[in-house]
């Protein structure tokens, strides 16, 4: 597969697989409003995940004749180490604190590629990236008062914010190392790096977290891991809620309703 | 049968989830061309994962079906993006009757504070919010203080 679509295909596993994750939380939310907007946000990164399946599918049937690869195959019919995206949104929801501070972290990074994205000389993303940001920018006003809320409430609440930024904060540095799509992409005109996103990353982010009286993040600090979600190395996780998500398409092929 | 014609038509077709509002209401209806008894229409949702929009393409061929219109191509278009500013005037009377607050200002709000001017039911302007998110992703849940009543508000986007 070309490179390009396979930075189109890595945006999408990331809304896709965080979108997946937030729909766990449909039925188990907090309290009957917050279930709700977790599950329109898991939507939201679904219809987004779609968008980007679709344009990679296109573009790999235009590069391919004889093809026919439809959103649905890229999404239900790849394994574990085809899919590109980050550690971070594979990764159980944990308790609520964890969920908010993911989806937190996930959405300034988001915001600040989408709208980098609407300059992309690939006409069909920066309409994708158009249609999205403004999602993703409810997206980030939402969970920056959860993490404040939460950081700065109860012992309990901080307590659970700080579990959170320890089992979180080590799968940040994957963000900002870029792979040979990003190059690609980049050379191309169509992408961009992400570590020109890293220093405005940190300040929207510490901005936050300073409000909410929590630990803030330091840039410099070293990345030990090995794993590379955008390489197709994975976690443990990401296999577990493959079957559960991909169980259907694998069962009964091609199955609608 | 012409261009204004089916657009008349059309014109019939509901958004299902806010059935007081057609989807020209909505502004999520784009373009219509008719030539040669074929008729192509481009439609563009409100949020990504808008589940209504696979419905409201039935809906549109149901009902060009009733006079004999068959010959339909609808395409789904992202660009440019929706924006509350596409609902009509009439669109957000509609709204405000059904009991949905319309969006209160220009999308541009959508960047800052954005919140509904006054409850719809009893026009008072006591009122605060509840959630961020409603019934669908397009709308946010909040409370009069007045009437007590909670009511969904379609927001700036």
């Amino acid at each position: 597969m070309d490179l390009l679509s396979n930075y189109i295909i890595h945006q999408a596993d990331n809304a896709l697989i965080l979108g997946h994750r937030n729909s766990e939380w449909t039925g188990h939310g907090p309290i009957l409003e917050q279930d709700i907007a977790i599950s329109n946000i898991a939507l939201d990164l679904i219809g987004q995940a779609r968008n980007f399946y679709q344009l990679a599918a296109y573009r790999i049937n235009e590069l391919n004749p004889g093809e026919k690869i439809a959103e649905d195959d890229l999404a239900y019919l790849r394994d574990g180490n085809e899919f590109k995206n980050f550690i971070l949104v594979e990764l159980p929801n944990g308790d609520w604190a964890k969920t908010i501070l993911r989806q937190f972290y996930f959405s300034v990074f988001q915001l600040l590629l989408y709208r980098e994205l609407l300059n992309s000389q690939y006409s069909e993303i920066a309409a994708i990236c158009g249609k999205s940001i403004k999602e993703t920018r409810y997206h980030l006003k939402w969970s920056s008062e959860w993490v404040v809320r939460l950081g700065d409430s109860t012992e309990e609440s901080k307590t659970r914010m700080l579990n959170a930024q320890q089992a979180l904060n080590p799968w940040i540095a994957e963000l900002f190392l870029p792979v040979d799509f990003e190059y690609e992409a980049t050379a191309l005109g169509a992408g961009i790096l992400p570590e020109d996103l890293k220093e405005e990353w940190y300040q929207r982010v510490n901005k936050i977290l300073e409000t909410a009286t929590l630990p803030i993040l330091s840039a410099e600090k070293k990345s030990m891991q090995l794993l590379s979600g955008k390489k197709g190395v994975h976690s443990e996780h990401l296999g577990f809620l493959l079957a559960e998500m991909q169980f259907l398409q694998r069962a009964y092929p091609g199955c609608a309703w | 049968m012409n261009r204004e014609e089916i657009i008349e038509i059309l014109s019939e077709v509901k958004d299902p989830e806010i059935p007081v509002l057609t989807i020209s209401d909505l502004g999520i209806l784009r373009t219509v061309e008719y030539a040669d008894d074929f008729i192509q229409i481009q439609i563009t949702p409100t949020y990504s994962g808008c589940p209504a929009m696979e419905t409201i393409q039935e809906d549109i061929r149901t009902e060009l079906a009733k006079y004999g219109l068959n010959n339909v191509e609808i395409k789904q278009v992202l660009s440019p993006a929706w924006t509350s500013d596409w609902i009509s005037e009439a669109g957000k009377q509609k709204l405000q009757a059904y009991g949905i607050a319309a969006p209160a200002a220009h999308a541009c709000f959508a960047n800052g504070e954005d919140r509904p001017e006054s409850c719809p039911l009893c026009h008072s302007k006591n009122i605060e919010m509840i959630s961020r998110f409603g019934s669908t992703a397009c709308k946010a849940l909040y409370r009069c203080l007045d009437c007590r009543e909670p009511f969904d508000y379609f927001k700036c986007h």
